[in-house]
This record gives structure tokens, sequence and C-alpha cells, in this order.
């Protein structure tokens, strides 16, 4: 813990002195973030170590600021020469860019005070050697799950634990030391001419908290058997009930259309909805910057400013955008401490669990998997392709692939019926499986 | 010591005051004790970017990126580590982890020589400085004011402007030594358009291994901004797509994507290795229409997804894939290769010194069939002619892929009608292929800002293809 405390002094320093450097070069204003992270990549197939990666990362940025105009510069190297060269670039540039109005550092008032101990950081000590049987362990629980699981793609643990460090010149400077775990597993299964692959992970900040090795492989062998033989579905519409890890991207969808910069840009569907109606009455959508070893957990965001506890939907009101400084400025507000994203978000969740969502939907498409990019966020023009299971009577009745859902994201929003309280809680924005009215699905 | 490999001691080794003597230390830890194979990769990137937003200049950023990772293979098993210190202690401490996977420590000696003349596809230029700041700004302006010059409805453009300065050398146990200077640039215009209540979107942009002259050159990046401007104005007329399974005729150039991710991933020495792809085991069987010759060619000169070496120090190839329609082979780095019994094609890439090299494609594309553009889409009654798009996805094991298109017409009795908006289009790679039944005589390749993502990765390629007929594909739009 020592050891820890001296690193993070030392990247303070870092950092204090990248800020004198830049004053020295002639910026009315700088801000730099440092970060040093070191971890354990490794991979088991077959029941045998395929890859074992050792990383090590370290990295600065420095923005600096003459007056209006901006530039900045990054390096991986850490060395006072570097240091010195780094923030020369970016003042050269400082020199090319605009005078903007908006630019510069957020304001003083805004940056964080009370910084408390948010518990994130529990490196994880374990030889090379514990590692390889925990994702040995997590491999053989999927391969020995059932006789159709014919071959893996293996299994990982990961585990990473290092400091980050952000300051500018108001003075701010603060940083803190974090970890995160994850271990996951991909395998193959095949039934006749039918061949399918599914995954399953968990991730958390202390290992302790990740699932067992033997539950993550067990789920990723359930999960690809039960897509083997899966069909094509006629085209048609149909309510369509989204699985809470394929509705965490539906919920980033809205966060991408509440940005301030795709809101200054006018590239959003949500553009000037502020304080009208975007989902209906019984959700909520709020972020809980605070929450003890939250995997988004902080107390600043990236420029300093105080992260807060806030709602950006309440009674289905879309109440905030989600700002920085900078689109704050362009848009005549204040910044929501979300500089760099956000800082763990919930939804409402109601009381069904998925069988229960599965039972409210009667007939229509369980999605489970989303593929490509087809999501407009200027329109709201949602096209994607999915695979899931087909239902009838409340019930899956098999497996469906090699079709796509098309709506638009607004109309879809304020379709929705309900959220299960099978919540993702893997992932740093947070929600249960979203029941649809209805989508269009292209099939055969 | 050539030319490259001069260039890439002074870059790398020579600032740290590292040596040759330094190199085979190195090597030597790596091998013996049942290593099978073992390098160093080192190398210095540079890269410049500035965004143009709002007709004003406002970012300008640099970023410098150096260090070595080394790799020890054992069997099947790989250990890997880097180091951001070009210094030897560090270097060899991550030799010494790498090679924990095996527990016997090296005591061997390796000498490397490099290749004597290295066919260069592009010049080893720095593109960073090949023109002044104040002339990398005025190009900035001049596509702005391009783009609005166009049409009044244009409300936002952005521009941003890329150049990278790579510089790598690979020394391996197997007496390799290589050194490539890869430079690379690139510029992408974004443009808003308004009419009424309603926005739209479109994009374009360019680039290559070379200076950023390239993109001054005939005008290239004037006719981005014209082009990104044009593909708005069309969407701001676009109707929902329909849904449901139809003909779909492809434009040339960038639809090639189609190759990318129907063909291309699956066809990784990786994935054929382990038996996770659909195209697995299938040498020599027909997996598309006889018109499909697909090929992977590194050696187009200047081309994004070029390489004169890949990472693992192996020249480029042009790699028939599929030969009309039969399987042909594989795209390979040295260790897939090794494991199944073949050569490397020179197909080894990484994204960086932190990362392991993996089998990836370089510029993917198909061959020319003998069939008129126009005669493509007069042969559909009703269907889709897919111009542009977004990006793809692909699930190798099931072959299901995914392309989204950014500009799209619906077909009527022969004729391009009404653009409609983004669809995705969703198949099985084999099957899509299969349905291939007419190949334009028009091919062309992409304008140069392909990136591909695999296990977390991105490296720069490139796609190509004549315009081509698909008789059945699932089209998601809205409509019916």
């Amino acid at each position: 813990m020592n050891d820890i405390k001296e690193r993070k002094a030392r990247l303070q320093q870092l950092v204090a002195d990248i800020l004198q450097e830049a004053k020295a070069q002639g910026a009315s204003a700088a801000e730099a973030g440092v970060s040093s992270d070191a971890g354990l990549s490794l991979n088991v197939r077959m029941g045998e170590p395929e890859t074992i990666e050792h990383t090590r990362d370290s990295g600065l940025g420095v923005t600096v600021y003459f007056g209006q105009r901006k530039g900045s510069a990054n390096t991986s190297d850490l060395s006072p020469e570097a240091v010195r060269e780094t923030v020369r670039a970016a003042c050269n540039f400082a020199r090319y860019t605009s005078e903007d109005d908006c630019s510069g550092l957020a304001d003083a008032g805004l940056m964080a005070t009370d910084l408390p101990d948010l518990d994130l950081y529990h490196p994880w000590e374990q030889s090379v050697d514990e590692a390889i049987e925990l994702a040995q362990t997590c491999e053989a629980a999927a391969r020995d799950q059932d006789s159709r699981i014919v071959n893996s793609e293996g299994a990982s643990v990961d585990s990473h634990a290092g400091l980050h460090v952000y300051g500018n010149s108001h003075g701010f400077i603060s940083g803190y030391p974090s970890s995160r775990h994850s271990m996951s597993c991909a395998v193959v299964g095949q039934d006749g001419d039918s061949m399918q692959r599914d995954y399953w992970y968990s991730q958390s900040r202390r290992h302790e908290d990740l699932e067992t090795p033997e539950a993550v492989g067990r789920i990723a062998a359930e999960r690809t058997v039960s897509r083997l033989g899966a069909r094509r579905i006629a085209t048609g519409e149909a309510p369509v009930l989204f699985q809470a890890d394929v509705a965490v991207g539906l919920l980033r969808s809205f966060l991408g259309a509440i940005r301030g910069s795709a809101l200054y840009r006018k590239a959003s569907f949500l553009l000037d909805h502020l304080d009208q109606r975007v989902f209906p009455e019984f959700v909520r959508i709020h972020e809980m910057p605070y929450l003890p070893r939250g995997l988004a957990s902080a107390a600043f965001d990236s420029e300093g400013v105080a992260t807060r506890e806030q709602d950006f939907v309440s009674d289905g009101i879309l109440r905030s955008y989600l700002l920085d400084s900078y689109a704050a400025r362009k848009m005549g507000m204040q910044s929501t401490g979300n500089a760099g994203g956000v800082h763990n978000l919930r939804t409402t969740s109601g009381s069904l669990d998925l069988q229960g969502l599965l039972s409210k939907m009667g007939r229509g498409l369980l999605v489970t998997e989303l593929m490509g990019q087809g999501v407009n966020t200027v329109t709201g023009d949602y096209s994607r392709g999915a695979a899931g299971f087909w239902v009838e009577g409340g019930e899956i009745q098999y497996p469906v692939e090699e079709i796509t859902i098309a709506g638009n994201l607004k109309e879809m929003m304020l379709g929705l019926q309900d959220i299960g309280c099978d919540v993702e809680t893997r992932t740093s924005v947070q929600t249960g499986s979203w029941l649809i009215d209805h989508m269009m699905i292209a099939g055969k | 010591m050539s030319d490259l490999i001069q260039i890439a001691h002074e870059t790398l080794l020579a600032p740290t005051g590292l040596g040759e003597s330094d190199l085979d230390r190195m090597l030597g830890e790596l091998v013996g004790g049942g290593i099978d194979a073992a390098d160093i990769y080192f190398q210095s990137s540079r890269l410049e970017s500035w965004v143009l937003e709002d007709g004003i200049i406002k970012e300008g950023s640099h970023s410098i990126d150096q260090g070595a990772g080394i790799r020890a293979i054992s069997g099947e098993k790989t250990g890997f580590a880097y180091s951001d210190e070009l210094h030897l202690t560090p270097l060899i401490d991550a030799a010494r982890a790498a090679r924990a996977i095996t527990r016997s420590g090296g005591a061997g000696t390796v000498k490397v020589a490099g290749l004597t003349s290295v066919r260069q596809l592009y010049q080893p230029i720095n593109p960073l400085i090949s023109l002044t700041e104040s002339e990398k700004v005025e190009l900035l302006r001049r596509v702005d004011a391009e783009a609005r010059k166009q049409d009044s409805r244009v409300k936002q453009v952005m521009v941003s402007l890329v150049g990278t300065h790579d510089v790598m050398m690979v020394a391996a146990t197997d007496g390799t030594l290589s050194a490539d200077v890869r430079p690379l640039v690139r510029l992408n215009v974004h443009v808003i358009v308004e009419q009424g209540e309603r926005r739209e979107q479109g994009s374009s942009g360019g680039g290559a291994r070379d200076s950023f002259q390239f993109l001054l050159d005939e005008e290239r990046a004037l006719v981005f901004a014209r082009e990104a401007v044009r593909q708005a104005l069309v969407n701001l007329e676009a109707v929902d797509a329909p849904a449901g399974t139809m003909p779909v005729v492809l434009g040339p150039g960038w639809p090639g994507v189609l190759l990318h991710e129907a063909v291309g991933h699956g066809l990784e020495g990786d994935f054929n290795r382990k038996g996770t792809s659909a195209f697995s085991g299938r040498i020599g069987e027909k997996v598309a229409s006889s018109s499909c010759t697909v090929v992977d060619d590194g050696t187009l000169p200047g081309r994004r997804g070029s390489l004169s070496v890949d990472d693992e120090g192996t020249e480029s190839q042009n790699t028939v894939l599929i030969e009309d329609g039969v399987l042909k082979g594989y795209l390979q780095d040295k260790h897939n290769a090794r494991l199944m019994g073949v050569e490397s094609t020179g197909n080894g890439r990484r994204e960086s010194y932190a990362h392991l090299p993996l089998p990836r494609m370089t510029n993917t594309y198909m061959l020319p069939g003998s069939y008129d553009p126009q005669e493509i889409i007069a042969s559909v009654d009703k269907g889709i002619y897919a111009v542009n798009f977004g990006g793809g996805q692909v699930d190798i094991t099931s072959g299901r892929f995914v392309f989204s298109a950014s500009e799209a017409y619906l077909i009527e009795k022969g004729k391009v009608t009404t653009p409609v908006k983004g669809a995705t289009l969703i198949g099985n790679g084999p099957e899509a292929m299969m349905q291939i039944s007419m190949v334009g005589n028009d091919l062309a390749l992409d304008q140069g800002v392909g990136v591909c993502g695999k296990e977390g990765q991105s490296v720069p390629v490139g796609v190509g293809q004549p315009t081509l007929r698909i008789d059945e594909l699932t089209v998601g739009g809205t409509g019916v």
C-alpha cells in the first residue's frame, strides 16, 4: 500500500512538473493526465496455455491554452526529455489552431473538492500458474457441460491495476489507483451442419466479486448450445425483447444522442428535446458516481469537475444533457461533470425477470445478440443484424439468426413497455431487459 | 546493411546506445530450452492530427509512442512482454518474462542478417514534415470552404487530417532482421445538412502511404468534400428502405467491405488452425460462385493496406484466396503457418509493439468479370443498389456477416430510382458468395480510409471490387 502511495506522489509530482513546464513555455493555462498500469492477460485453449501477456503501459497527455487557442500532445515515454518535448509539441500546435471562445479549462468553481476513497484498488496477487489454473477450470466447465461443445476459443483471465492522476493550472491535482479483473470463455458448439459460437464473461474491481470460473464456463456453454439449429424467420412486425446485455447498447445509443458534442453539431435526433417526453413515464435514468467499487466510479471527471448524482431522465422526461465544459459553453449551459463519459448509469427496473417479460410479450422476438453499426445518431434510424429466439405464448420456441431489426430510436424509446429486474451489472451503464412494443424484422 | 535497417537503427537503437551485440544478446535469451521461435519488434510511431469544425481549426495534437515487444513461442504457447523503454535492462527483463512459458532458461546464440534487397512499396519518408503547419491549416480551410460552397443546406463541416510516421525493426531467432519506414496519411470530411426539420449526414475521405501532397494532388481533398455533401443531400431525399430478401447490386470500390467480412476474416490462419471458422478444412471446395476470384494483395504500391514487409519481416504477397469460386488458401503469419505446416503469406500484422501479431488482411478485393455495370443493374426487377457503406462485422464461426449502407437506392424494373435510408444487409458468407451471379468489368479499390479491428487491435486495410449482383440478400429496412 505504501508503494502505491509513493507511486501516486511521484505521478502527482510529474503532473505538477508538466504544468510548470507549460507555464514556462508561455501557456496561459494547461491541463495534464498521467497514467501507469500493469497487468497480466492470459488465454487457455483446449486445456493448454495459449498466450501469456505481461502488460505495462504508461502515458501522459497534455493540453495547453494560449488564451483561447489550444494544442495537445501525448507520449508513452515519461522521461524528463520526453515530457519537455511533448509540452513543446503541444505549445507549437497552439500557434496554429484558431481562437475559440468556448475553449479553455473547466470553470475553477466546478473543481472537485470532496475526494472520497471509492475503494477501486484491489490488486490481485496471483501467480501466472494460479491464473492459468483458473482459466483451465473455466474452459473445462464449458467443454464438459454438453457433448455438443466440440471446440473452443479458450478461456481468458485478465487482471490490471494502475494509477491515474489529473491536474490543471487552477491548482487542481488529484489521482487514484484502481484495478479491474475479468474472466471470460468462448466455445464452439456443433449439431449436424450448424456451428455456433458464444461467450460469457465476468468483470469487477475486486477479484473476489467475479463469478466462479465454473459459472462463467457453464453459461458460455449454455448460450452456445442454445443457438444450435438457429433459423431465419419471415419478414414482419413484432414486439422485440432486448436481453439486458444488449439493452445496454440501446441505453448507450440514447446517451450518444444527449451528448453535448452531438447536440452542438446538430447531429442528434434529440436536439431541442430538453424537458420533453422521450421515454414512457415509468423511466428514470440516473448517474451514481460514488458507488464503492463501481466500474465507472469517480469523484471528478476528465477536466477535474466534481461528478454528481443526477437524473438524465425522470418520469420519462429528458432532464439534462450530458456535457463537458466545451459543449456546455457552446450551448450556453454548465458542465454536468461528464467530460470523458458517464459514471455508473442505472435505469429504473420493474418487477419482472426475463421469464416474466417473455410472458408479458407473449409472441415476439427475444434478441440476445446485435451485429453491425447501423445506428444513425443524427436521424435515430436504427437497423442492425440480430440473433436470438422466437417466442410464442411466452415461451422460447427456437433460436433465430441472420435477421435484421429496424426502427427509429425515438419511437423505440417511447414504445418501451417495460424494463426487467435482470440488471446487467458488468458494465458502467446498467439496465435490465427492454421490451419494445414493435419493430420491423427482416428475414426470409 | 540496407538503407531501411540503417534508418531503423538510428531511430530505434542509437538514441539509447543499443547496438548489434545487444540485439544478439536479447535474442540469445530467447533460444533453447523448448522455445521454437521468438522475435523482438522495435517501433517508434509519431502521429499528428488536426481537426477543423465550425470553420475554425479546433484541435491539433501530436503523439509519440515507442517501445519494443518480445515474443517467445513454444508449440502452441506464446509468451509476450513489452517495454516502452528502449534500454537493455528492461528489454532483457521483458525477454525473460516472455520466455517464462517454458521452465528452462535460455542459452544460445543467434546471428541475424538483413534481407539484402527488399522491394519498397512506398518511400521511407516522414509525412509529418511534408507540409508546413500553415499549409496543413490552409488545406483544412480549403476543404471546409469547398464543402460549404456546394449547397446552402450544409450546416456543419468537420474535417480531420491525420499523418503517421512509423519506423519498425524486427529481429527473430530464425535469423530474420528486417525494417520498414511506413508513412500513412488520411483526410476525412463529415457534413451535416439541414432542410426544414430534417437533418442528414454524409462523409468521405481518403489516404495512402504517402506524403500529405497526395491529398493535394488531383484536388483529392476537395473531391472528398464535394462527395461528402453529395452523399448527405442524397440522404435528404431518402425514403425508408424495404425489409426482406431481394437481389442486391453492390457498387464498385468501398462495398468490397463485403469481401472483407464475408470471406476475408473467415480465411485468416488462426481461426482455421483452430477449426473455428465456417471455412475451416474446406480448401479445394467450392465456396463461391464460379465468377468469383478474390485476392489479398499487400503489394500494391502506396496503398493504405500495403506493406513492404509485414510485422514479422516477411515480404508481403498477392495471395489468391478464392479462384473461380474454389477456396485456394488462407492468410498466414509465421506462428499459424508453422503449426499448419505451410509458409507465411506475409500477413502477420500487429497494431503496435504492445500487441501480438495475428494473421490479418492487407488489401482484399475481387478481380473484375465481364459484365457492363449498367447491364447488371438492368437485370434486376426489384432490389437494392448500394454504393456506400459504414462498416461491417462478421461471426466467423457461423459465417454470418452484416454491413450497413450509408448510400443506397431502390432498383425498379432495371432502373436505379429513389434513395433509401441506411439499411443493414445481413447474410451468411459462404451462402452469399454462392449467390453472386454477375461480376462487373469495373474493378475499383477504395480511397484509403479502411480500419480493421480484430481482438482489440486496429490496423489499416484496403478493400475493392467491381460492381456485382447478389441474387438474394436480406435487407433490413422498415418499409415493405
